[in-house]
């Protein structure tokens, strides 16, 4: 089913940059939100929350402009918010990287698959999405 | 209730969530929900919004380990995240439009429908003697190791797969759920793609989309930090000892004991949902 044993060795490695790529990322992400979470707690412990009715316009941190104004102030839910942030994008860069090995492969029809993806997830980055 | 006792709370139920989720094979969200919503009276699309946070997580988590061992098949997880990706957006998008009851009913049958997926009998429904045309001109067809010899196989309905993981990616989109048992569904019975194959590659699908419907709940402001910082260190650290655990436990049993719990969920969201407490 192999072209050749080539393209396996090829796959190989590819995959093994994808798993490192995949744990630094939630490594990263995680000490992030770990150190965000002890300046939150420190700062709010005391404060009385509800989260029983969804607000959006309460709602701090809901653009990725506004999680960097946020980390200036070192505000603990922004570098939380950060963290997640990293979360989000470990996968998205996982997918630039498969794009990045499909292409070395000259494996075009997956590149074009590939970019399709990540088209689809950009879109989603734009704020059109929410109205 | 003060940040602290909450924070406490959500940490501790996300951590058994995350340590029977990796157990038993179902995701942490699905745990994750109820609690937040049944027990601490959250909002539902705050419960989303964290949820979809600590399903990346530990899909990237677990992939990291299995695509290293060669066993996902990632033009498999690339090609069908066409449709998951796209149906994750649009159900993330729509899900604010709809009665959180209608949402809380959903959310019931889908883990009812797990329990069951996560209960039932195996069966490989593997060969590879053949191979459908669509598969190979996608080069879906793969190999992965078993034992020290690599078993090659065939992957079939390409198109049934496809279309199912569409209804994957929108159920993930509006729930805020890794939707595996319905990702599973679709490699495993559909495509016989085999068990090891179509597990870890659902695995390594479902942190792409739920990256996806992620941007759309942070721009609508579902991703609360101060809810999504206990759950997603709960769930992480929870599945990663679940993880260590899994090698040497007979899981049988505690498979049959989550299904009585989850099935006691689906029914208490379906009727809260019904009854228009949620």
């Amino acid at each position: 089913m192999r072209a050749s044993g080539k393209k396996i060795s090829g796959d190989k490695d590819i995959q093994v940059i994808l798993g490192t790529l995949l744990r630094a990322g939630v490594v990263a992400a995680m000490t992030v939100v770990f150190i965000g979470g002890i300046l939150y707690l420190l700062m709010n412990s005391y404060h009385l929350i509800s989260y029983a009715e969804f607000d959006s316009t309460k709602a701090k941190y809901a653009s990725i402009t506004a999680v960097f104004a946020g980390l200036r102030t070192m505000d603990g839910a922004a570098i939380i918010q950060f963290g997640v942030l990293l979360l989000i994008f470990t996968p998205i860069t996982r997918v630039l990287f498969s794009v990045f090995g499909f292409l070395i492969e000259r494996d075009y029809m997956y590149v074009i698959i590939g970019l399709f993806v990540l088209a689809v997830i950009l879109f989603s980055l734009s704020n059109k999405l929410v109205g | 209730m003060s940040v602290l006792l909450f924070t406490i709370i959500v940490l501790a139920g996300a951590f058994l969530a995350g340590l029977l989720g990796s157990l038993t094979g179902l995701g942490g969200g699905v745990i994750i929900i109820p609690l937040l919503t049944l027990v601490l009276g959250v909002d539902i699309h705050y419960a989303i919004g964290a949820s979809i946070v600590s399903v990346i997580a530990t899909s990237s988590g677990s992939a990291a380990a299995y695509v290293k061992e060669g066993i996902t098949n990632i033009r498999i997880g690339m090609f069908l995240e066409i449709a998951t990706t796209v149906s994750a957006i649009f159900g993330a998008v729509i899900t604010v439009y709809l009665n959180p009851g209608y949402i809380a009913v959903m959310f019931g049958c889908i883990l009812l429908f797990s329990a069951i997926m996560m209960v039932r009998k195996k069966i490989d429904h593997s060969n590879d003697d053949f191979s459908s045309p669509m598969a190979r001109f996608f080069k879906l067809n793969g190999s992965y190791p078993v034992n020290g010899e690599v078993v090659q196989y065939g992957v079939h309905n390409v198109a049934g797969g496809f279309v199912m993981m569409f209804f994957a990616g929108i159920i993930s989109g509006l729930l805020g759920i890794g939707s595996g048992a319905l990702k599973v569904l679709a490699m495993d019975n559909i495509m016989r793609i085999p068990f090891k194959v179509s597990t870890t590659t659902s695995n390594f699908m479902m942190g792409v989309t739920a990256a996806a419907s992620a941007v759309v709940y942070l721009h609508r402001g579902q991703i609360d930090p101060g809810i999504a910082m206990p759950v997603t260190l709960g769930v992480l650290t929870g599945s990663t000892l679940g993880a260590r655990i899994l090698i040497n436990t007979k899981t049988d049993k505690l498979k049959v004991i989550f299904a009585a719990v989850v099935v006691f969920l689906a029914l208490q969201m379906i009727y809260n949902g019904l009854s228009g407490k949620i």
